[in-house]
């Protein structure tokens, strides 16, 4: 079966999941993405590279900080950009997924940049497009359910290699709710094609999900045993809903058995990493000692991030 | 109307039958295998030559929609696709809108389902009220309205106390029970065998233990109860294996599996495909593998379509959100030739899961081709092939993880009580 997100060519058509995301593509995405940080700290932070495009962010669930990151990213490629935050107006009034989504097309949108709670909805929205022949409409998956949220598992890529220059020496750790998350799927994915040999998963059974070692990843129960030696250590944040549904007993709790503390800190590399996607929650999974310690490198994440954004609607666009 | 089935391959299997045989039909029975009686005048003449003559297919679970899902498939539409597909008796679960569970919607079916060129119906009524799982239904009587057997369909009970006494009531009428097995706790919001594909792709799981668990309490209940009972849609090798070792220790209980859970498995969830979206869910290849040799071996009784014709916009929409189910029907018999051959298993043993074995579960004079029994018959090309598209499909669900595929064997005709119910371009 061909992969969905790439043309019959092998280029990039959508950016849908970092899974079976050829090396060669994940690493261009990378290298496209270090001269637009520079960007940022000019007095004109604008390049006329997606001039005249059209790029609509479908929020199907609410995300301000991720929206506004995809934002910057079109407003300094020149785009233009119109934002929908669909819980609130057609879902609400019964629409379909996909008759939103023809009703944009017929707006003649460039890009569409998706976040939705189901896993997969961006898949099915590529898919619908290829259908209608309207496959000129890039997708970029910002976030589906527990699936996958490749842009952030990129610009942690990106975080990483700034850092750290390679991957193929690299011990990682993934400290949290893996089971919930997407964004533990797109670093997994990411880490293990560019070449990462060894990737620790830290989290109770609760929150781990079936087979998860079958994605390569090492599974500890132990945070003591899981940051021993570590160069990177990436944080997830936990939600509060997981109290309930019986997965874990008390926010209190699981900061006395995994949060990431200076103590456990000092089990890592002197010069290890520690990474966090946001929001954090300071004094359930990351002290705050930790999080504006000097190991942390959560806000050039954050900048990284817009740069990693207009790297990949660039190269959708088919311009480097 | 007397009809001579000429020069095919008779397969019998109720009866040890595998050779060429003509067959005589009169007054809607077969009257003559080989040799037509004393005074037989043919009316009409089917010419079977390369093609096989079988018993008219038993399916033990077709949704036909009516009542109250009118919009998804009519009686009309899902009794043209039986009949295209050889299938001449069903039993349609009572999850219907209201459910079947009193006796004036199960009359009305039947009266409904009483037109010659449509397959037998017998409708599973209702265990509980509303299938509620709370109060028992007038079991007596929907059995008078024409009920073999009562369930819950995909419903569970969820109060052990009412499951046991609803065995209990059934089993003093002798009725059977039929009831799918998955706890409703550990299956809650999952959408997937709980396994490396749904963790890739991150889709709520329901693990092997939900279908196991459930079967545990039914089987010890079916022992503590006597009740008679059948578990349908077994999904999982190790669900299969508690059943064998059940029937070992003395319980005589039944099962069926879906030629979804025969052929398929969450691999061919591929990307989010919301066709492969199916109640219990499509589990991994070493259950697929042991449940086809369960069903060679006989370990599982029967092969069912598990006809379920969901609307495309009930379907186009992501994996998690998709109405689950898949249309059968015309799958059933092209499903059971392409497992017997892929098994290297004798077509007498392939089709005895979906013809006698299905019929001594439902307590029917069906699936069999000897003298004196109702005439259903289907007459099938196993050379030719059925290419499963939207346009080939008699159904009025278009949905089905099988689309695009060529499967073996053609329905040729489809006879229901002696009438020619379907004439697949005779040539």
């Amino acid at each position: 079966m061909r992969n969905p997100q790439l043309n019959a060519k092998g280029e990039l058509q959508h950016l849908l999941t970092t899974e079976g995301l050829p090396r060669a593509i994940l690493t261009s995405i990378l290298d496209t993405a270090e001269p637009f940080t520079e960007v940022a700290e000019r007095e004109v932070k604008k390049l006329p590279l997606l001039r005249g495009k059209s790029v609509f962010n479908l929020f199907f669930e609410n995300s301000t900080r991720t929206r506004t990151t995809f934002e910057i990213a079109a407003k300094r490629l020149s785009a233009d950009v119109i934002n929908l935050n669909i819980n609130t107006s057609s879902a609400a009034k019964g629409e379909s997924l996909l008759d939103t989504v023809d009703n944009l097309a017929a707006m003649q949108a460039d890009m569409f940049v998706v976040r939705h709670a189901a896993s997969g909805a961006p898949h099915l929205i590529a898919e619908h497009l290829a259908n209608t022949g309207k496959d000129h409409i890039h997708v970029i998956n910002a976030g589906d359910g527990r699936h996958a949220h490749p842009t952030q598992g990129l610009l942690d890529m990106y975080t990483i290699r700034h850092y750290k220059r390679e991957f193929t020496g690299l011990t990682v750790a993934i400290v949290g709710d893996v089971l919930h998350s997407r964004v533990a799927r797109s670093q997994i994915h990411a880490l293990t094609t560019l070449g990462v040999p060894e990737i620790r998963v830290i989290a109770p059974k609760t929150l781990l999900p079936s087979c998860v070692e079958r994605l390569g990843v090492r599974v500890c129960h132990d945070i003591h045993e899981g940051l021993r030696g570590v160069d990177v250590v990436m944080m997830l944040r936990l939600q509060n809903e997981r109290m309930q549904g019986a997965l874990l007993p008390s926010p209190q709790e699981y900061f006395k058995s995994f949060g990431l503390t200076p103590e456990r800190m000092a089990l890592a590399k002197p010069d290890a990493i520690v990474m966090h996607p946001g929001p954090m929650n300071r004094g359930v999974e990351i002290d705050s000692a930790v999080a504006d310690g000097p190991h942390a490198v959560i806000l050039p994440q954050v900048t990284f991030g817009i740069a990693v954004r207009m790297a990949v609607m660039a190269m959708l666009a088919g311009v480097k | 109307m007397k009809i001579q089935i000429r020069n095919g391959r008779l397969i019998d299997p109720a009866n040890g039958i595998d050779r060429n045989a003509d067959l005589f039909i009169a007054r809607g029975h077969i009257v003559g295998v080989d040799h037509a009686p004393a005074g037989f005048e043919t009316s009409g003449t089917l010419d079977a030559t390369g093609c096989i003559v079988c018993p008219g297919l038993v399916d033990l679970s077709a949704r036909l929609r009516e009542p109250g899902y009118e919009y998804r498939a009519t009686l009309e539409s899902e009794m043209a696709a039986a009949a295209a597909g050889g299938v001449t008796s069903l039993a349609c679960p009572p999850d219907t809108d209201p459910p079947l569970d009193e006796p004036g919607l199960v009359e009305m079916l039947k009266h409904r389902a009483r037109l010659p060129a449509f397959a037998h119906v017998y409708p599973v009524g209702a265990l509980t009220l509303k299938l509620a799982g709370e109060r028992l239904t007038e079991m007596a009587e929907l059995a008078e309205a024409g009920c073999l057997a009562f369930g819950q369909a995909n419903t569970a009970i969820v109060d052990t106390q009412v499951l046991a006494r609803a065995m209990q009531y059934a089993s003093t009428f002798g009725f059977p029970v039929w009831l799918q097995a998955q706890d409703p706790f550990l299956a809650r919001m999952g959408v997937a065998h709980d396994g490396e594909v749904a963790t890739r792709l991150g889709l709520a799981g329901i693990p092997v233990a939900a279908e196991t668990i459930a079967l545990a309490t039914i089987l010890q209940l079916a022992r503590e109860t006597g009740a008679q009972i059948h578990l349908t849609r077994i999904s999982s090798a190790s669900g299969l294996e508690m059943i064998a070792a059940a029937r070992r220790s003395g319980i005589s209980a039944t099962c069926d599996v879906a030629i979804h859970h025969l052929h398929l498995c969450d691999h061919d969830i591929a990307y989010f495909n919301p066709h492969a979206r199916i109640d219990p869910p499509l589990r991994a290849q070493a259950d697929r593998d042991a449940l086809r040799r369960g069903l060679a071996d006989g370990t599982i009784n029967a092969l069912c379509s598990d006809h379920t014709p969901v609307d495309d916009d009930a379907k186009q929409v992501p994996f998690d959100e998709a109405e689950p189910g898949a249309t059968g029907l015309e799958l059933l018999l092209p499903l059971t030739l392409k497992w017997a051959t892929e098994m290297k298993l004798p077509l007498a043993q392939a089709l005895a899961r979906v013809t006698c074995d299905p019929a001594k579960i439902l307590g029917i004079d069906a699936g069999n081709l000897k003298v004196g029994a109702p005439a259903d018959v289907c007459v099938f090309d196993p050379q030719a092939s059925f290419r499963v598209s939207r346009e080939n499909l008699k159904s009025q669900g278009k949905n089905t993880p099988f689309l695009g595929l060529e499967l073996p064997g053609r329905v040729k005709a489809t006879l229901i009580d002696g009438h020619l119910a379907y004439d697949g371009s005779w040539g």
